[in-house]
């Protein structure tokens, strides 16, 4: 299999700043040496709780926030040390969709500007043409070409998803980050939306990065899952694998708290204790061992690296 | 038993430019002690506004509840003046809401404000107060109690300060507890921690907790009882295991075909309901679903249906199943 997207590596900190002049008090490690690979086709499912790191990580890898270090080769080239120019040419191939259709649409501009703008940046088309571009854009992603004229606002949730589909795909691109995109709408929406995402990967052989906090939808949308804690990838596998035995605790904790739609399995669950600590002041060791109910003195003190443990499934966990 | 909490025919209106926006229509249901109701609904179908209408919170020009009972263990709460209502709020009848941070205030620490609720509502030293807003953290499990009583909000995390608030509104034991959307702001570790404790404090508090959530995977695992709103009405209800075993209205069989489950089918496709739900002041004449509904016939279009029993314990509004 061609990797279309290959991550090593991949850090990145920010300043963690204080008081009234901004003094750096310390480092937020928000992604903390992770690497991964999507083949062309693919999903990877990125999932994790807020603050572990994982809309950074989206952002990094089309360098919307620069990384810290690490590697990311997109069809072989390592973007990470593109100058502007040659970057720019290859957002073409990668695009992002994000959480809040409703923050992520100008309001002032309407719908078919918007899906036409990157097409403008990168002089694309003439006039005449970019609207036909447009048009064809807005059937595919399931809205009418009569509303290219409409404002964000006169547009349903949905709808506005299906906007920012449509902007992503203009240059055609082969690799999506999507972040959280489904999120923020309502169930009956949420399942259009899913549905578009695969018929275009179904259609155009695109790769996702799909980035989540709802396990249930990743498994539905994804072929590999990677799950993240305070900026480590803590396992990795083949979607199967992962929801049919898990292995490391924290995965677990996460699949046993998630409710499931079906009251005749209620079942009595221990439930993980405590908050996720903050990424400024992370745990020694292991950084989920303050939760974890199986925790070794080992843990305490040396960090787990991520290993293969089976064919294709990494996990980072001592006991495992 | 006797239901604590007992709500006819209550429908709630806003008058705006764009019309009139009718939030709630004709919405009944009763929840005895120690029962948990859940109101579940997209965004729009007007269970946030039931929840302010009980609590008597709708803003008043431009909402107006035109008509209705809200009975709190035989007291309807339209009939009180507002002083009255103010005495209600907090010792017969609280709120939670979905964002602990906004709910709180930012200025007081979270000991202060359980101790002030106490102190509105019953006669008691200040001293005492204090000493109940410690209780009642200490009740809904936050670790070292006194010393977070003298914490500000913003030092407590999510999932803290969402307990911090499920301890103020029961800091007066109430007979119920109105929790709109409790967990949906928070991670799903921390979610099921707080579910796990509101189920905890119902039980032994006896409290009748009315749960508003759009997530049915909440609603399975703790409602004994559930009611489905769509554009401002009741379209089903009845127990949870009979709705989720044999949903009787096509919007709730869509809904629970549209989410996507754990261990469901390989990359197969989601079941969609078309279209958007109508906006609440330009709603169709019959039926609110029927635009969206595969099994509309005429009558649909013209009448709204009555809620009527399908199965035993099991009502929905529909004419066709």
């Amino acid at each position: 299999m061609t990797m279309l997207l290959d991550v090593t590596d991949l850090r990145k900190t920010f300043p963690a700043r204080t008081g009234l002049f901004g003094n750096v008090i310390d480092r937020v490690h928000a992604v903390d040496g992770i690497s991964f690979s999507i083949a062309e086709g693919r999903t990877l499912g990125l999932v994790g709780e807020s603050g572990c790191g994982k809309s950074t990580v989206g952002r990094a890898i089309l360098r919307l926030i620069e990384p810290s270090s690490g590697a990311i080769r997109f069809q072989g080239n390592d973007i990470t040390k593109l100058p502007p120019a040659e970057l720019r040419a290859l957002r073409r191939r990668m695009q992002i969709v994000f959480q809040d259709p409703y923050s992520s649409l100008n309001p002032r501009k309407r719908a078919g500007d918007i899906v036409a703008e990157p097409l403008m940046v990168h002089g694309i088309a003439k006039a005449a043409e970019r609207r036909e571009i447009v048009a064809a854009l807005f059937a595919k992603v399931g809205l009418q070409p009569r509303q290219m004229g409409l404002f964000p606002h006169q547009f349903s949730g949905g709808q506005r998803q299906r906007i920012s589909i449509a902007r992503a795909l203009s240059l055609g691109p082969r690799f999506i980050v999507a972040d959280e995109p489904v999120s923020a709408l309502d169930v009956s929406v949420q399942a259009q939306v899913i549905n578009l995402l695969m018929d275009l990967q179904a259609q155009e052989g695109l790769s996702y990065l799909f980035i989540s906090h709802n396990l249930a939808v990743v498994e539905h949308v994804s072929h590999d899952v990677a799950v993240m804690y305070l900026g480590r990838i803590v396992e990795h596998t083949d979607k199967a694998s992962i929801f049919a035995r898990p292995l490391h605790p924290y995965t677990q904790a996460l699949m046993a708290a998630v409710p499931v739609p079906d009251p005749s399995i209620r079942r009595d669950k221990k439930h993980v204790m405590g908050d996720v600590p903050s990424p400024i002041n992370r745990p020694p060791g292991c950084h989920f061992h303050p939760r974890c109910p199986l925790a070794q003195p080992r843990c305490r003190t040396e960090e787990p690296v991520l290993r293969e443990v089976q064919p294709g499934h990494r996990v980072a966990c001592h006991l495992v | 038993m006797a239901p604590v909490l007992e709500v006819s025919g209550l429908t709630t209106v806003f008058h705006t430019r764009g019309g009139i926006v009718r939030a709630v229509q004709d919405v009944s249901f009763s929840v005895e002690a120690g029962e948990t109701l859940a109101i579940v609904g997209e965004s729009g179908c007007g269970k946030t506004m039931t929840a302010l209408s009980l609590m008597r919170l709708i803003p008043s020009p431009p909402g107006q509840i035109t008509a209705g009972m809200v009975k709190v263990a035989g007291t309807d709460l339209l009939a009180l003046d507002e002083a009255s209502m103010r005495r209600m709020r907090g010792s017969q009848i609280a709120m939670i809401f979905q964002e602990p941070m906004t709910a709180l205030n930012p200025l007081l620490t979270v000991g202060r404000q359980i101790a002030e609720m106490v102190s509105l509502h019953e006669n008691v030293s200040r001293r005492a107060a204090n000493a109940r807003a410690v209780e009642m953290l200490h009740h809904v499990r936050i670790p070292a109690p006194e010393r977070r009583a003298r914490e500000y909000p913003h030092q407590m995390s999510g999932g803290m300060r969402q307990r911090a608030m499920i301890a103020m509104a029961l800091a007066c034991k109430p007979k119920v507890l109105i929790a709109d959307e409790p967990t949906t702001a928070l991670d799903v570790t921390i979610q099921a921690q707080v579910l796990d404790l509101i189920g905890d404090l119902r039980k032994e508090l006896g409290t009748a907790v009315v749960l508003i959530t759009h997530d049915l995977g909440v609603v399975a695992e703790t409602a004994d009882r559930m009611i489905v709103m769509y554009a401002g009405r009741k379209v089903e209800e009845g127990r949870t295991k009979d709705l989720f075993a044999d949903p009787c209205h096509p919007y709730l069989q869509g809904l629970l075909a549209s989410v996507p489950r754990f261990g469901g089918g390989e990359g197969e496709r989601l079941r969609e309901i078309p279209g958007i739900v109508p906006p609440l002041n330009d709603l169709p004449k019959g039926c609110a679903f029927a635009p969206r509904c595969q099994s509309a016939i005429g009558r649909c279009r013209d009448e709204v249906p009555p809620l009527e029993p399908k199965r035993p314990g099991h009502a929905a509004a529909c004419w066709v199943t």
